[in-house]
């Protein structure tokens, strides 16, 4: 039996589970909000075409609209200035490859619950992995931070000097890409980057350091908390949208 | 005669509520120029431009000269009552409904004699103060009130019929964040208003809370709009939709149509989901006695005339909001729908914009005013005045005249 | 003005009516077709015999007078629609009267009929004329009951007339009514019935209003030698007044318009009010019979509270009026109602009027007062008839 008959039949066992990541796309899931001169993200807004009525006596369907980063969605490399110039750094040009990547997850829960500006660290990835081991090179790295468990304004987190979430400074983004080679980086809060993020050098380095060197990111997950340390494999493949920087998708997790 | 204002019942379930009926609508073409001033809160009559005479009710020519050059202006508005009735039996069903009903003959003393809705405190034979006012259907009606206020005069059941007093009544204000919604709610309350629902989008997101009651509503947010109607609709009767949404910008220099979309997903298809989603509910209960569901506000830029020079699409949406409200108001009888033109406002999205600028208790004791006395045509602020002013002198040239500053 | 020529030569004939109901399912079409039957009938000639036709109805449309020649098979010569209300009768007369003497008609039939079904005069009273639907309908939509409210009350403050007053018309017109086969209204009228009455419009009560009903009334005009040769009982037109829009400065309606006119129609009668035998005023409320007295000189303005409480106004009083029962008890069948004094004058001049026959009625005055086109009645009329 080849590998991939074994795995199917794991599957089809459930040897192999399947975990979903992915937040419900509604209208009241927060999306990014940036000062009000910004032009934002529009929140996901969907319209009936018909419910078994006149408009449509025998099917249901609605037109949606949202942003390319609104609710659980990818990051490509094109969204951040440093990643513009890239090669295939845009949802349809990117190989598909890489939709499918194992996962380390950094479990730093207990410090998001104490401190919701928590940063993550140099020291805190190499503690996790004097526990866990090397990260491996084309890894996804996911902090969990328990976030996806907060909703509406705990969820958002926003004060008056804007969000305050979690998230890595500008040494462990580049240590990730630079020494670890990972293929991205993936959160539960709204965006890759801390919610205060924008006073760090550069300003919101999970973008800049990951998209300037081609890497991904994936943000609003959720579920992270039933993933092991290492060693799931994550399913993400955005819509293949012609010159997108990003989009909305499902993702899932296999765990053996 | 005076009484005060009855306290609102619970309403019985089991009983058929009141059908939401109107009087008799129709009219001349000449006689609409009595609605058209009325909505304004003017005391205007057909005069000849030729000999002067004032003429009721309106015609095509002067009566007295047959001139053809005849204007609609401001008149006394004086009068004496020549003789009254109270009809009992009513071959219309709207009057069914609000018998005994009082009715008079007015000498005004700008000449013609008119007959005229009788305020419950105008015994006869003496001397009255007349209004022009909407009546359900939305036509120019003839009141006449006591020469001087009497106790609690707001409180009779034939002038609540004509105006939208908040007093006692249920009020939406549609977002309750903005100074602007707040003042509005404010207002209301102090008004009297029984309740006072105050519209949150995106709660998750930090903001002062807002007098009366928050309830969760996203004008951009067809769901959003439909739950709060599903929760809410039995008991708003008059709707505030405050969410004025003006950002600066010309056409050219955006360069993009995401902020023109927004400007229209607030004015146009938010008050159109609103619409759709509370307005038969609102026109359903518009019967419903004293404390009827009554009005629908919708507070828009006087820009809705003619673009202002560095916010071109802002007018734009405005000015489709301004049909929406128009159109609105054919479908929502018997519900008034009072469209409010006002000026900039005085908010950080019209900092470079020279004084004068609208305040936020401005704009709602200006919107109180028309609610209580049944106009559902208003201009707030002495900029939207003076646009207002231009386009009744010359609609032609506005849109010129603004552009060159 | 120029001097008036009489109608000398010139009859009125034939008085026609068909019984009135409180609803009809038949059209406006069949009640004056009826009538315009009875008319051939009681002259003993053909319908098509009928050379000038004058019709009144409210209820006819879309039709007029043109479209009921052809649903009718008529051919005249001559043609006219009054469309004055309870002026109609006389003016009807007027019209007709001058077509024959100038020889443009030979028999002219004058003709009102109406149906009536249970929303007709709601629908009629909503769509009676611009004004009407501008400027009072949506005050209360009370019809003509809330016009005459108003001229009630004014006239009441003007005049210090009473209910009672009021009640003293249309009592002694009750009474005259129960001679007439044809009234709807059957039972005896007292004053504590009066008085009792549910207020309709206030002070106008029930007793005060007249019932819709469906109808028809006609009669015939020719000239006397005609009339002759068929041997149909005549009365003659001594003298008659039409006027609209009168005193149009008066601020509300106290005297209609034959105060303007009324010394011209004695003058071409050559006769005075006290010289009249059967009066037939026009009584759709009682307020308006009152001025009619007034403004006709059988008494000073004003004066009529206590003209009828001078005054038995049956049959067999001092001053038959309305001897019919009026409109108040008879009913009003629309427009027929201008004809209905003008019809039962006929009949008391010719001796045909049955049981409501006033003893030695030589001469009569019949008045009509038509179109409450906003505020006030427009049209006035009146004709004195002679007992041939």
């Amino acid at each position: 039996m080849s590998s991939l008959a074994a795995f199917a039949a794991d599957l089809m066992t459930g040897k192999i589970k399947v975990i979903d990541l992915t937040q419900t796309l509604s209208p009241e899931f927060p999306t990014i909000a940036l000062p009000p001169v910004f032009g934002q993200c529009a929140p996901f807004r969907m319209e009936e075409i018909s419910r078994y009525d006149d408009r449509g006596p025998a099917w249901y369907w609605n037109n949606f609209s949202c942003g390319e980063h609104t609710g659980t969605h990818f990051d490509a490399p094109i969204h951040w200035v440093s990643g513009k110039d890239l090669p295939n750094n845009t949802t349809d040009t990117i190989d598909a490859q890489n939709f499918i990547a194992p996962a380390c997850v950094i479990d730093c829960s207990v410090q998001s619950a104490a401190n919701p500006d928590f940063i993550l660290t140099v020291d805190v990835i190499k503690a996790w992995e004097a526990e866990n081991g090397r990260i491996p090179a084309g890894n996804w790295v996911f902090l969990r931070t328990d976030w996806s468990k907060r909703s509406g304004a705990d969820y958002a987190n926003v004060k008056e000097d804007g969000a305050h979430t979690p998230g890595p400074d500008p040494e462990a983004v580049q240590f990730l890409v630079e020494q670890r080679d990972v293929i991205g980086f993936g959160v539960e809060t709204i965006g890759t980057d801390a919610g205060q993020a924008h006073a760090f050098t550069p300003p919101y380095p999970a973008h800049f350091f990951m998209h300037g060197k081609g890497r991904f990111g994936l943000q609003c997950m959720t579920n992270l908390d039933r993933l092991p340390p290492k060693g799931a494999l994550i399913v993400s493949a955005p819509l293949k949208i012609q010159g997108g920087s990003g989009s909305p998708l499902r993702v899932l997790a296999l765990v053996g | 005669m005076s009484g005060t204002l009855p306290p609102r019942k619970p309403s019985d379930p089991l009983a058929v509520p009141a059908a939401p009926l109107a009087p008799p609508a129709g009219r001349s073409r000449a006689a609409l120029g009595l609605a058209a001033a009325a909505a304004r809160g003017r005391f205007a009559l057909q005069c000849c431009g030729g000999c002067g005479a004032a003429q009721y009710p309106p015609r095509d020519l002067c009566h007295r000269c047959l001139g053809p050059d005849l204007v609609w202006r401001d008149v006394a508005n004086g009068g004496t009552v020549l003789a009254m009735t109270t009809t009992r039996i009513s071959a219309d069903p709207y009057f069914r409904q609000h018998t005994p009903w009082r009715s008079g003959l007015v000498q005004l003393d700008c000449g013609p004699s008119a007959v005229a809705h009788l305020h419950r405190d105008v015994a006869g034979g003496e001397r009255v103060r007349m209004r022009l006012h909407l009546d359900k259907s939305g036509q120019g009606v003839m009141l006449a009130l006591p020469a001087v206020d009497t106790p609690d005069m707001d409180a009779d059941p034939m002038l609540r019929q004509m105006t939208c007093d908040p007093r006692g009544r249920r009020v939406l204000v549609t977002d309750g964040r903005t100074a602007f919604g707040r003042a509005m709610a404010q207002t209301m309350l102090d008004a009297g208003a029984a309740q006072v629902f105050c519209g949150i989008a995106d709660a998750w997101k930090p903001g002062p809370t807002p007098p009366g009651e928050a309830v969760d509503l996203d004008l951009t947010d067809t769901a959003s709009v439909r739950r709060l109607a599903a929760e809410f609709g039995g008991r708003i009767d008059i709707v505030i939709d405050t969410a004025l949404h003006i950002r600066p910008g010309g056409l050219l220099e955006r360069g993009d149509i995401v902020r023109a979309r927004e400007e229209m997903e607030l004015a146009f298809f938010g008050p159109l989901r609103l619409a759709q989603a509370l307005g038969p509910v609102l026109r359903g209960r518009a019967g419903d006695g004293t404390h009827a569901a009554c009005a629908w506000v919708n507070i828009l830029s006087i820009a809705a005339l003619a673009p202002m020079p560095g916010y071109t699409t802002n007018a734009a949406a405005q000015a489709a909001a301004l049909s929406l409200s128009t159109g609105l108001r054919a479908e929502l009888r018997p519900l008034k729908v009072v469209t409010a033109l006002v000026g900039p406002l005085d908010d950080a999205w019209h900092q470079a914009v020279p004084p004068p600028k609208v305040a936020p208790a401005q704009l709602a004791a200006a919107v109180l005013r028309a609610l209580k006395g049944g106009r559902e045509e208003i201009v707030v602020g002495d900029i939207a005045q003076d646009v207002m002013n231009r386009w009744i002198d010359n609609p032609a040239t506005l849109a010129r005249d603004l552009a060159s500053g | 003005m120029s001097r008036r020529a009489s109608y000398q030569g010139v009859v009125a004939v034939a008085p026609v009516t068909i019984p009135y109901e409180r609803y009809s399912i038949r059209s406006a079409h069949w009640w004056i077709g009826s009538a315009i039957r009875e008319l051939a009938r009681t002259a003993g000639i053909g319908p098509r015999d009928i050379d000038g036709l004058c019709v009144s109805s409210f209820t006819l449309g879309p039709d007029t007078a043109v479209g009921l020649t052809q649903h009718l098979g008529l051919s005249p010569r001559w043609l006219d629609h009054i469309p004055m209300g309870g002026a109609t009768g006389v003016v009807a007369l007027r019209r007709a009267a001058r077509a024959v003497q100038a020889g443009d008609a030979e028999i002219v039939a004058c003709v009102a009929g109406d149906t009536n079904n249970p929303d007709s005069f709601r629908r009629m009273v909503a769509g009676f004329s611009r004004f009407a639907a501008d400027a009072t309908y949506p005050y209360g939509a009370a019809g003509p009951n809330g016009s005459f409210a108003l001229l009630t009350d004014a006239y009441m403050r003007a005049y210090g007339a009473t209910r009672e007053d009021f009640g003293r018309i249309c009592i002694a017109q009750r009474a005259n009514a129960l001679s007439n086969p044809h009234a709807l209204m059957k039972r005896p009228l007292t004053m504590a019935d009066y008085l009792a009455a549910r207020m309709i419009s206030d002070p106008v009560a029930l007793f005060d209003c007249v019932m819709p009903c469906a109808g028809a009334d006609a009669y015939l005009v020719m000239r006397e030698e005609t009339a002759r040769a068929m041997s149909l009982p005549a009365v003659t037109i001594q003298g008659t007044i039409e006027r609209h829009n009168a005193f149009p400065e008066d601020p509300i309606q106290l005297r209609g318009g034959w105060a303007l006119d009324r010394d011209d129609l004695y003058a071409m009668a050559g006769t005075t009010p006290d010289r009249i035998d059967v009066v037939e005023t026009y009584d759709d409320y009682p307020v308006i019979v009152m001025m009619q007295f007034e403004d006709l000189g059988f008494c000073a303005k004003g004066e009529g509270p206590d003209f009828v409480r001078a005054h038995d106004l049956t049959i067999a009083g001092d001053f038959p009026h309305n001897t019919s029962g009026g409109q108040l008890s008879v009913g009003q069948a629309g427009a027929a109602g201008g004809y209905l004094g003008l019809v039962e004058a006929i009949r008391q001049l010719t001796g045909a009027a049955g049981g409501t026959q006033v003893a030695n009625a030589r001469t009569a005055l019949v008045a009509g007062f038509g179109m409450i086109n906003y505020d006030r009645g427009l049209c006035s009329a009146a004709a004195i008839l002679g007992a041939a």
